[in-house]
């Protein structure tokens, strides 16, 4: 298939899986904010999410003070945002646009409504009904065009690609998450089995859909090493890192032909890191460096990914 | 779409005698008509209503769409559908189908022999000003060898009919005419709406048509592998024409690229894939000569494939259309056509002409001056119908001010009487009533040359209207050819 399809189409899916993801984050964010214990700092919670983003100085630049609603309409409705949940529906969409020849009718459909639905909505629309209910319907978008993209789409590369895209981008936003939250409730090096605030735990897991699985694999309360033990090294829970480099690996596999290619041993690697990794001395080593790690390889890989499958500028 | 503007207004004839392509002059059908208005007298109007309404809706839904430009970005649109086609028979077609394969047979000849040569311009027929002042005239391909010696691959014909017998020619497309994907959806919509209609008679099919043109695309490949690569270029998604690239491509089976996704190296055109690049051997392209190579032509141009040309002059690669076809379908060009054809073929023209006077010409000029009112000019490269007076229409002070910026220039316009064009029955609000309609043939060369039974044809929806563009309020008719 031609380069540029398989280019669009990867970009296609990481920014549906981004918009999701970045609607989890505000929602867990949101959430833990509502908190008795979290309402004098404001700043402190929603901070860190512009920090993970480098948009810190624009934000501050064009809305001055850190505030939930401010943040949550920056990260949600800023069409000057390339990353705000607005801005990565409007590239998918152009992206289809580009691509309908490529992709299912219903997979169009399905993102032309998202776009066309999102243009009419603003933030002060929710802000009075709540915003929860902007979160859960972006969420629902995602999983509609992701299950579209499932129950229509033809087996072929272009299916494959949309693939890799989801997985490599939802693994990067669980780290993220992760990494951003982790550290926030676990300032200080603390005992084992130390009662947490089951509350805000609660709702980090509830943000990647992980609060039943916990409780089915571990039978037992919150604790944090646990928590980054189910959502780092976990093969069966569907947004860990483990289970997103299964998927980027087998389908690698299925993509790469008979040429051996750099981007799977690369991704090989990572997966090798997840599924042989121990969550004692990932933490041991600190959680910080290793997803901050993490994050590098993804990225290198995916660049590598650019230059094996998109670019192919050179003849052989 | 983007077409240019059939010469077609109303003569000064106080009662206007257009020829109806259905109803005789004593009120008598007409044989080609006879079966499908024997059906649709049937039919309510009610009904009528609601087909008309569907056909609306399988439009929508297909996304058979054209882009309009306007202020704040471009929108997507409907063409207007009639959902009465337009009907020749067998004897009418024949016409229709020798002529407008002689007349491509006879432009590739022309085109042949001005890029190598040049008999023609030696013989006088043709003066040598009309080839190398024509801004579509390309010095690169002269001596080139193309394969099949074929330059027009795809050609559009536009016709108009004045009477039973009576077909003209208004203009040759032999750069990119487009349309094409109308004539394949409108025949699915009729087929339909009125399956009873072509079970009653035996109408040509025209489904084939991608199937023929990528054979006749094939049987120009440069290299004698039997499975050439074919991949169809577009200026992209913006383009006004996008859909029917999409449409072609994907009935074809063949990849859509753009510019970007091509590239020159070791003589040859490749196309960027997952699979690394892989080697194109036919380029059927829906961009201008002027865009298709930067180092070659327009530098700006972000549309082309910098360094392509010299592909198709070493003839690694073969473009459809043909570099520098455009030299033989301009306005100008168009009235030495009927001495093309007999000076490569020695046939008589089976279509006619439109009689054209060129200004350049002292007689000529001084006679269109005389005639302003009567006549409608043109200027020799415009298109779109942009820059033209039609004479009896326009203004005194029009046909002055328009005077002036003829003598200017006088070698850039040429005049053509008005012609009277065939109307056929259109569905209306008040009704089944005449409409004036034109009709754009396709012919493929290639293997072999020849036309899909059927067109485009384009109808003025107005009333007494003659303009049949779609931005001017013109729509399309499905086109039936009887076979018998």
């Amino acid at each position: 298939m031609l380069s540029r399809t398989a280019q669009n189409l990867f970009w296609l899916s990481r920014y549906i899986e981004r918009a999701e993801n970045t609607a989890r984050l505000l929602d867990v964010t949101y959430r833990m904010s509502l908190l008795p214990s979290a309402a004098s700092q404001q700043d402190q919670q929603w901070r860190p999410l512009l920090v993970i983003g480098h948009s810190a100085e624009e934000f501050a630049a064009r809305y001055g003070q850190i505030s939930g609603a401010s943040v949550i309409e920056y990260m949600g409705f800023d069409a000057a945002n390339p990353s705000s949940i607005l801005a990565c529906v409007a590239a998918a969409r152009e992206n289809a646009r580009a691509e309908r020849s490529a992709i299912s009718t219903e997979m169009w459909e399905a993102l032309n409504a998202t776009h066309l639905e999102l243009q009419s909505k603003k933030y002060r629309d929710f802000a009075k009904d709540g915003v929860r209910g902007f979160f859960d319907w972006v969420k629902e978008r995602s999983h509609l065009f992701r299950g579209v993209t499932f129950g229509t789409m033809y087996r072929d590369d272009a299916f494959h690609f949309i693939r890799v895209g989801t997985f490599l981008e939802r693994g990067d936003n669980t780290a993220r998450i992760l990494d951003i939250k982790y550290h926030q409730l676990l300032p200080e090096p603390r005992v084992n089995g130390e009662p947490v605030d089951y509350f805000q735990w609660g709702a980090l897991l509830r943000s990647v859909s992980a609060f039943r699985a916990y409780r089915q694999a571990y039978h037992d309360t919150v604790d944090p090493q646990r928590i980054a033990e189910l959502l780092i090294l976990d093969a069966d829970m569907p947004r860990s890192l483990l289970y997103c480099f299964e998927e980027v690996l087998n389908t690698l596999a299925t993509l790469g032909g008979t040429r051996p290619r750099e981007c799977q041993r690369l991704a090989g690697e990572i997966h090798a890191s997840l599924k042989f990794g121990r969550i004692d001395r990932i933490v041991a080593g600190g959680l910080h460096d290793f997803l901050n790690g993490f994050l590098v390889r993804s990225n290198r890989l995916a660049a590598q990914l650019q230059r094996d499958f998109m670019m192919s500028l050179q003849l052989d | 779409m983007a077409r240019k503007q059939a010469t077609a207004v109303a003569t000064k004839d106080p009662v206007p005698r257009f020829f109806d392509e259905m109803r005789r002059t004593d009120g008598g059908i007409r044989t080609a008509y006879r079966e499908f208005w024997k059906l649709v007298e049937e039919i309510p109007r009610e009904q009528l209503l609601l087909k008309q309404a569907e056909a609306d809706a399988l439009f929508r839904r297909v996304g058979i769409t054209f882009l309009v430009y306007g202020e704040g970005g471009s929108t997507e649109r409907l063409i207007p559908f009639d959902i009465v086609p337009r009907i020749l028979d067998a004897a009418e077609w024949k016409l229709i189908e020798e002529g407008c394969i002689q007349r491509v047979k006879a432009l590739n000849a022309f085109l042949h022999d001005i890029y190598h040569d040049q008999e023609i311009l030696k013989a006088g027929v043709v003066p040598k000003d009309m080839v190398y002042r024509n801004p579509a005239y390309r010095p690169e391909m002269q001596g080139v060898d193309l394969a099949r010696r074929v330059y027009s691959h795809v050609s559009g014909i536009d016709i108009v009919r004045i009477g039973p017998a009576d077909f003209y020619v208004l203009e040759d497309n032999l750069r990119t005419p487009s349309g094409v994907s109308y004539v394949l959806e409108n025949r699915e919509v009729m087929m339909r709406l009125f399956p009873d209609a072509f079970g009653k008679q035996r109408v040509a099919p025209v489904g084939n048509y991608p199937e023929r043109l990528l054979h006749n695309l094939r049987a120009v490949s440069p290299t004698d592998e039997s499975e050439p690569t074919v991949v169809l270029l577009t200026p992209g998604r913006y383009n006004s024409a996008y859909f029917e690239h999409l449409f072609l491509a994907e009935q074809m089976g063949i990849e859509l690229v753009e510019g970007r996704d091509l590239f020159v190296r070791d003589g040859r055109v490749w196309m960027r894939t997952t699979e690394g690049p892989v080697r194109v051997d036919v380029v059927y392209r829906r961009i201008d000569d002027d865009f298709m190579d930067p180092l070659a032509f327009r530098a700006d141009s972000m549309l082309g494939v910098p360094g392509i040309v010299s592909v198709v002059r070493a003839g690694k690669v073969s473009l459809a259309n043909g570099f520098g076809a455009g030299v033989a379908d301009d306005k100008a060009m168009y009235s030495f056509v009927p001495e093309i054809i007999r000076f490569y073929l020695g046939e008589k023209p089976v279509l006619n002409n439109v009689q054209t006077w060129r200004l350049g010409e002292a007689e000529a000029r001084e006679y269109v001056l005389e005639h302003l009112s009567e006549l409608v000019v043109k200027e020799v490269h415009g298109s779109g119908g942009y820059g033209m007076l039609v004479g009896p229409a326009a203004t005194k002070t029009e046909r002055e001010a328009y005077k002036r910026r003829l003598l200017n220039d006088p070698g850039n316009f040429i005049a053509q009487p008005t012609l009277a064009l065939s109307t056929c029955p259109t569905f209306s609000k008040a009704g089944i009533a005449p409409r004036h309609v034109d009709l754009r043939p396709y012919v493929l060369s290639g293997e072999t040359t020849s036309v899909i039974p059927g067109g485009l044809t384009r109808v003025a929806l107005r009333e007494g209207s003659l303009v049949v563009n779609s931005s001017q309020g013109g729509g399309v008719k499905d086109t039936w050819v009887l076979e018998r």
